[in-house]
């Protein structure tokens, strides 16, 4: 013990250092809160109308390159889907922020569907809230929270919604295997009130597209990430071109690993499970049926990546 | 892009005809057709849409075409109402010995998609053409299956009588 905190005790005031680590840490959070207040300023109000037809048709071929080409995609399955009105189609998610799963299934459904039927995608806040990714909003993806999901469905459109957000998509790569949506049901609430039916949506292949080491959950809450900016992860993985990859803001350049993505056929709730379903039966048996599909997708693949 | 394929079929024109012009038939020799339904009122004939979709690469594409020239029995094209643009035509020719010269033509891509769209109709040229030389061959299988059919039961009816 030095002879200045000694003698700052026996004067009866607070050591020297720990009053310079709490400024520190209070200017770490000031600096923080002010880059939290500016993402969360530049979060577009959810607009159904920015969706655009054009531009999404414009964008086909080139996203049909990627999936192709990069990844290899297939998807099967999409009769299941109801050939009109609302439905809420529910994915497991995987590949970090560059989420391969979501451009091949967002290409197949635009394909195969055409771009008239409106289809929008619920992404994290700052997703959205990043500058050069604003043109997401013309494929019609909106911020995740709950009245835009209602409005999306209200209007009539599909709804893709992955409950496992920034949790399961920044899983470790030895758990791609696994569906994981951390006991979330607000899709289950949302498709009873809407009185819509659920797809589910399972897809394989996104995890191995870097190496995924770990969530960084437990950083994330010694930032105060989760109050901040909504985050509940900072997610730590060995991804191209920087190596070792500390929160994936700027996302990554995928490896090529082959994507494969079943569409279940649609659930309706009510006829199911009665008239006033329970969440936690619904809950389970939706994660049952994505896992044992999940499941019979990975004994398909010989090898990662290579599918 | 356009792409096309061709093939002489030993049948004659109306025979090949009945087959390209039935809507209930498609699915049983086009290749990588995964949806071919009628949409309208008119099952068949100038006016008639179908909902059909092709599978290529990652992707089933396509949308809504309508019949623009209904020609029996020599050529029916399409053009696409939405999905990707779309022009197709079936041309059917007698040819020598009571054959047919049969050629399907399609010309796609997608308007205002720039480089990418030029890269994409390059590199999924050889798929589809693969399509249509597929379907083709599949046509003449079929035709010529249901002639053999054809002049078999005839022979059993002169025998018979």
């Amino acid at each position: 013990m030095s002879t200045a905190s000694a003698q700052a005790r026996s004067n009866g005031r607070a050591p020297e250092p720990p009053a310079a680590s709490a400024d520190q840490r209070s200017m770490l959070t000031r600096v923080l809160r002010g880059v939290a207040e500016q993402a969360q300023r530049r979060i577009p109000r959810a607009d159904l109308d920015e969706r655009d037809p054009d531009f999404i048709r414009e964008r086909l071929p080139l996203m049909w390159l990627i999936a192709s080409i990069w990844f290899r995609g297939e998807v099967r399955g999409l009769g299941n889907i109801p050939d009109s009105g609302p439905v809420l189609l529910v994915g497991n998610h995987s590949g970090g922020n560059v989420t391969p799963d979501t451009i091949v299934f967002t290409l197949a459904f635009n394909a195969y569907f055409g771009v008239e039927r409106a289809f929008y995608q619920l992404a994290h806040n700052l997703v959205l809230a990043m500058p050069a990714l604003g043109s997401l909003r013309k494929f019609g993806t909106v911020a995740a929270s709950p009245s835009n999901a209602r409005k999306a469905l209200e209007s009539g459109a599909a709804l893709l919604v992955y409950p496992g957000g920034d949790y399961e998509v920044h899983r470790p790569s030895w758990e791609r295997g696994r569906v994981d949506f951390d006991r979330r049901k607000g899709f289950i609430r949302l498709a009873l009130e809407q009185d819509v039916p659920i797809v589910p949506v399972v897809s394989i292949g996104g995890q191995e597209t870097a190496l995924f080491l770990s969530r960084g959950d437990r950083l994330a809450r010694l930032l105060a990430l989760d109050r901040m900016f909504r985050l509940k992860v900072l997610p730590i993985s060995i991804a191209a071109p920087w190596g070792l990859n500390i929160g994936d803001m700027l996302g990554h350049v995928p490896l090529p690993a082959k994507i494969t993505i079943e569409t279940l056929p649609a659930i309706d709730l009510r006829a199911e499970f009665g008239p006033d379903p329970d969440l936690d039966e619904v809950y389970d048996h939706i994660i049952r049926l994505m896992q044992d599909t999940l499941d019979a997708l990975g004994a398909e693949r010989r090898l990662p990546i290579i599918g | 892009m356009r792409v096309g394929a061709q093939i002489h079929v030993s049948a004659p024109p109306q025979s090949v005809w009945e087959v390209i012009s039935d809507p209930t038939r498609q699915l049983s020799y086009m290749s990588g057709i995964t949806r071919w339904e009628v949409t309208g009122e008119r099952p068949a004939g100038l006016g008639a849409r179908y909902r059909m979709l092709l599978r290529v690469g990652s992707a089933e594409v396509g949308g809504l075409i309508e019949l623009v020239e209904f020609a029996e029995p020599r050529e029916i094209a399409w053009t696409s109402v939405t999905g990707v643009d779309q022009r197709g035509r079936w041309r059917l020719r007698e040819a020598s010995d009571g054959r047919t010269r049969v050629e399907l033509r399609l010309a796609y891509g997608v308007a205002g998609s720039g480089l990418g769209g030029w890269v994409a109709e390059h590199v999924a040229a050889p798929i589809v053409t693969g399509h249509l030389r597929r379907t083709v061959q599949q046509l003449k299988r079929l035709v010529e299956a249901d002639e053999v059919r054809a002049r078999a039961a005839a022979r059993r009816t002169a025998q018979s009588a």
